[in-house]
């Protein structure tokens, strides 16, 4: 490893720690700004009814009667012990959870991605070949859609037609994992997939085209055609290829925001995933599995980004070379 | 009961769906309400046919029981679970008349500071241990410890000591008579465990003496109970129920479509009218009512004229069809069916302006006047909109009603406070008016500071209603109690709302409580 690369190294793996410790604190202080706490989020109103030892008890029992800053400390000294804090709720460890979420978020995202850009990509693509043309207008109409239906809005009316017309739900089933039953898996992903995948497609779009419309206008693509290169070679050899680092950034970006944004859709198709056991924990004020499980997701979208650079050298040999 | 069959057709159904899925997402929020809140008016239970023993049923619910311990659930669905799992000494039927629970009888002593119960033979845990006297009074003294931290403590506040002359006999001795307790035992948060057993140990397992048993639990997917082989009644004819978590109420109205789930209540009318197929849809009110409490103790609402033009301001049935589409009833201050307060017996039953006006002027607001109302924004659905429409109607009658629109958190805190000059509420209710009310209106009721109103009147009344054993007397006590809250204007009781409980014609035998109790999950079963 030159010393470059690993100054290089050190340097990102620093600034993705300090991003994660800012993100840890802002989040600990943040859940804690909002008003009520785990025994007014459990008893509602009710709450009026506790005597003081009554109260004094359940601040015991959520554990939040220590002073701020320990509670911080003390759970950011467990994170580096590998314990993410307890659920009361659901009586399991935060851990555990997670690595039951995590994956069904995962594999969403994978195929909500790989929708998008098979949606998106040729999109935009023919978008470009015909700017202010009909086939442009339709691409542009398209990523339109994409960009203002509401996922909630085509989650529902998807899931009811399917239901209604054609009985199909298999997202009423209960979840089944890839491995407990492939087939059920993934028609409970199909759907899901398809709304994020549409929704994600019209950036993807957006950007294919204006990247490819920049591309095609530059001379080393001119003296292509000057020497008689395919069309087609010249579509997807120099025009597709050198498009794809903007392409790559965006739907990394994308799949980094899907591992914490797919809260609706999960919802709506009741996918066990890490946007539902957010919401969960912050409706239940439950602090640790919220803290926890957005740093996890905060960890997620770094690791990703850094995938993402990592991408760009195997893209892009100017990449590389620098 | 209304029944109703579901004849939309399905482009309509699609779009009612999504139209209201944000209304649904929003009142998610709101699924922790106190189990109180949500009980429901007496159904009787149609001719249906006798069900088949065995095979399982799946019971659509939004989010998973939060809790299997029953003395700190406080969760609709947790209380939904539990109450199928656990016993109570007293129990309701389906009318709301309290009968035998695990105590087979009871006898109130001459003075009414003494009730002993006899209790059921026979009965046992369902981890096989035996049932007896010394499980009930470790479990109510337990509940009684503030260490505990048992939400329902104060149903027994007046418990001063608890007898067990043998394995089959419980006394319990009250400071004062209490008729209501027996009304109040039922609440599962009352439930009786084993001796043996500890917060800790039914943190992770159940052991109960009711019908089904905890058989599993996987957090955010679903809760699966298996018929109790050891319970005392008649064995329940499903083998299994399965509540299984579709945290979107349009999904589980197309997952009931598709035939994947039998079973579910729905808060929200459209959504519960988008169920196709054989699918039978229960309406039923509830006893928690909406109503704009006012703070007498606060500003301008220390002044019962101005409280009365306030009440005499609201027409509402015009706030009800527009905040809520008309669903619901107009009521008075007690909702349940024994007790209901006749919503015309008040000031002024119809909306009257010029009353209102008379009023203001008597209170020297001749010229009109503002107060704050506070309103959560994410706790219950139609919060804002029943706001909106009760503030449309005071500013007619020269009320201007400043609305502080706050999240849940902050409108709990304000309300447990009693900081608010008047609130929009939904309060829950109880089958017996002291055990609603009488934690608010007296004046050492442990929810008076957030009433903002106490009078020596209203103590006298309850501690009247708590001793009566006579129920047309007791009867004739609560009218009494539900005209002094109305004539003082003491808050604006608006309407209640219902719930939907949507039913497969596959599945037969079970009936829907004004409690909102699914305690017939043990007589359902499919045909």
């Amino acid at each position: 490893m030159t010393a470059i690369l690993r100054s290089s190294v050190i340097r990102k793996t620093a600034g993705a720690l300090a991003t994660l410790f800012g993100v840890a604190v802002f989040v600990f202080f943040m859940l804690r700004a909002i008003p009520g706490d785990q025994i007014s989020a459990s008893l509602g109103t009710e709450a009026a009814g506790l005597t003081e030892a009554q109260r004094q008890a359940l601040v015991e029992y959520y554990g939040i009667d220590e002073p701020l800053t320990t509670q911080f400390f003390s759970w950011l000294a467990n994170l580096f012990a590998g314990d993410l804090g307890f659920s009361v709720r659901a009586q399991q460890p935060v851990l555990d959870l997670t690595v039951a979420a995590l994956p069904v978020t995962f594999q969403l995202a994978v195929f909500a991605i790989l929708l998008a850009l098979i949606i998106g990509v040729p999109i935009g693509m023919l978008s470009a070949s015909a700017p202010r043309k009909a086939r442009d207008f339709v691409g542009q109409a398209v990523s339109l859609l994409g960009l203002s239906i509401p996922a909630f809005l085509l989650a529902t009316t998807l899931l009811t037609f399917f239901a209604v017309n054609l009985g199909f739900n298999p997202n009423g089933l209960g979840y089944k994992t890839l491995f407990e039953d492939p087939s059920v898996n993934l028609q409970q992903m199909f759907l899901p997939s398809l709304v994020l995948g549409f929704g994600i497609s019209a950036p993807i779009i957006r950007t294919t085209r204006a990247a490819v419309l920049e591309i095609r206008g530059q001379d080393f693509i001119r003296t292509a055609r000057a020497k008689g290169v395919k069309t087609q070679r010249i579509q997807f050899r120099h025009i597709l290829r050198n498009a794809l680092i903007p392409i790559v950034t965006m739907t990394g970006l994308q799949f980094g925001y899907l591992l914490g944004g797919a809260v609706v859709v999960e919802q709506i198709f009741s996918l066990p995933g890490i946007g539902r056991q957010v919401l969960l924990g912050i409706q239940q004020k439950e602090y640790a599995l919220v803290q926890s499980t957005v740093l996890v997701i905060a960890a997620s979208f770094v690791v990703i980004n850094l995938l993402t650079d990592l991408l760009y050298r195997a893209i892009d040999p100017r990449v590389r070379a620098e | 009961m209304t029944q109703l069959k579901q004849r939309l057709n399905a482009p309509l159904k699609a779009i009612a769906l999504a139209s209201s899925a944000g209304l649904v997402l929003a009142g998610c929020a709101s699924a922790t309400e106190e189990p109180t809140t949500e009980p429901t008016e007496t159904t009787s239970a149609t001719a249906e046919p006798e069900p088949t023993s065995g095979g399982s049923m799946v019971v659509g619910i939004t989010v998973d029981p939060d809790t299997i311990f029953p003395w700190k659930a406080t969760q609709f669905q947790a209380f939904r679970m539990l109450e199928n799992v656990y016993d109570t000494l007293t129990a309701f039927d389906a009318d709301l008349n309290v009968v035998p629970g695990l105590a087979e009888s009871w006898e109130v002593s001459d003075d009414g500071l003494a009730i002993t119960f006899d209790l059921r033979d026979g009965v046992k845990f369902s981890d096989g241990s035996d049932f007896d006297s010394a499980d009930v009074k470790y479990s109510y003294e337990a509940i009684q410890d503030e260490a505990n931290a048992a939400v329902a403590r104060s149903t027994l506040g007046g418990v001063t000591s608890i007898d067990t002359p043998d394995s089959d006999t419980v006394v319990l001795n009250l400071a004062t008579a209490d008729v209501g307790i027996l009304a109040n035992l039922t609440s599962v948060n009352l439930a009786i465990v084993s001796s043996d057993d500890t917060e800790e140990t039914l943190s992770t397992a159940t052991n109960g003496t009711g019908p089904f048993v905890l058989e599993s639990r996987t957090a955010g997917q679903n809760v699966v109970l298996a018929r109790n082989p050891n319970y005392w009644g008649d064995a329940t004819p499903l083998d299994t129920v399965e509540f299984r978590v579709l945290p979107d109420e349009a999904a589980i109205a197309a997952a009931m479509s598709a035939g994947n789930v039998q079973m579910a209540v729905f808060s929200d009318p459209i959504t519960a009218r988008t169920v196709t197929g054989d699918v039978t849809v229960n309406t039923t009110p509830q006893l928690s009512y909406h109503a704009l409490m006012l703070n007498a103790r606060n500003g301008s609402m220390t002044d019962k004229n101005v409280r009365l033009a306030i009440q005499c301001a609201i027409d509402r049935q015009a706030v009800l069809d527009t905040a809520l589409l008309g669903e619901g009833a107009v009521t008075g201050p007690i909702t349940s069916p024994a007790f209901r307060s006749d919503p015309n017996a008040r000031p002024c039953p119809e909306r009257d302006l010029a009353a209102a006006a008379e009023y203001l002027a008597a209170s020297g607001n001749a010229g009109g006047l503002e107060i704050d109302a506070i309103v959560a924004q994410n706790l219950y659905a139609g919060a804002v909109e029943i706001a909106q429409a009760v503030a449309a109607q005071l500013a007619e009658a020269n009320i201007t009603l400043n609305l502080e629109v706050l999240e849940s958190g902050t409108y709990i805190d304000r309300w447990i406070a009693g900081d608010f000059e008047s609130a929009i509420a939904l309060n829950g209710g109880r089958p017996d008016p002291d055990g609603m009310y009488g934690r608010y209106f007296p004046s050492t009721g442990n929810l008076n500071q957030v009433s903002g109103y106490s009078s020596e009147t209203m103590d006298a009344l309850f501690a009247a209603g708590k001793s009566e054993g006579d129920p047309t007397a007791r009867k004739q006590i609560y009218a009494d109690v539900s005209a002094e809250l109305e004539d003082n204007a003491v808050w604006v009781w608006l309407f209640s709302g219902y719930t939907y409980t949507a039913t497969s014609d596959s599945i037969t035998g079970f009936t829907p409580m004004t409690t909102g109790s699914w305690q017939y999950l043990r007589t359902t079963g499919l045909k």
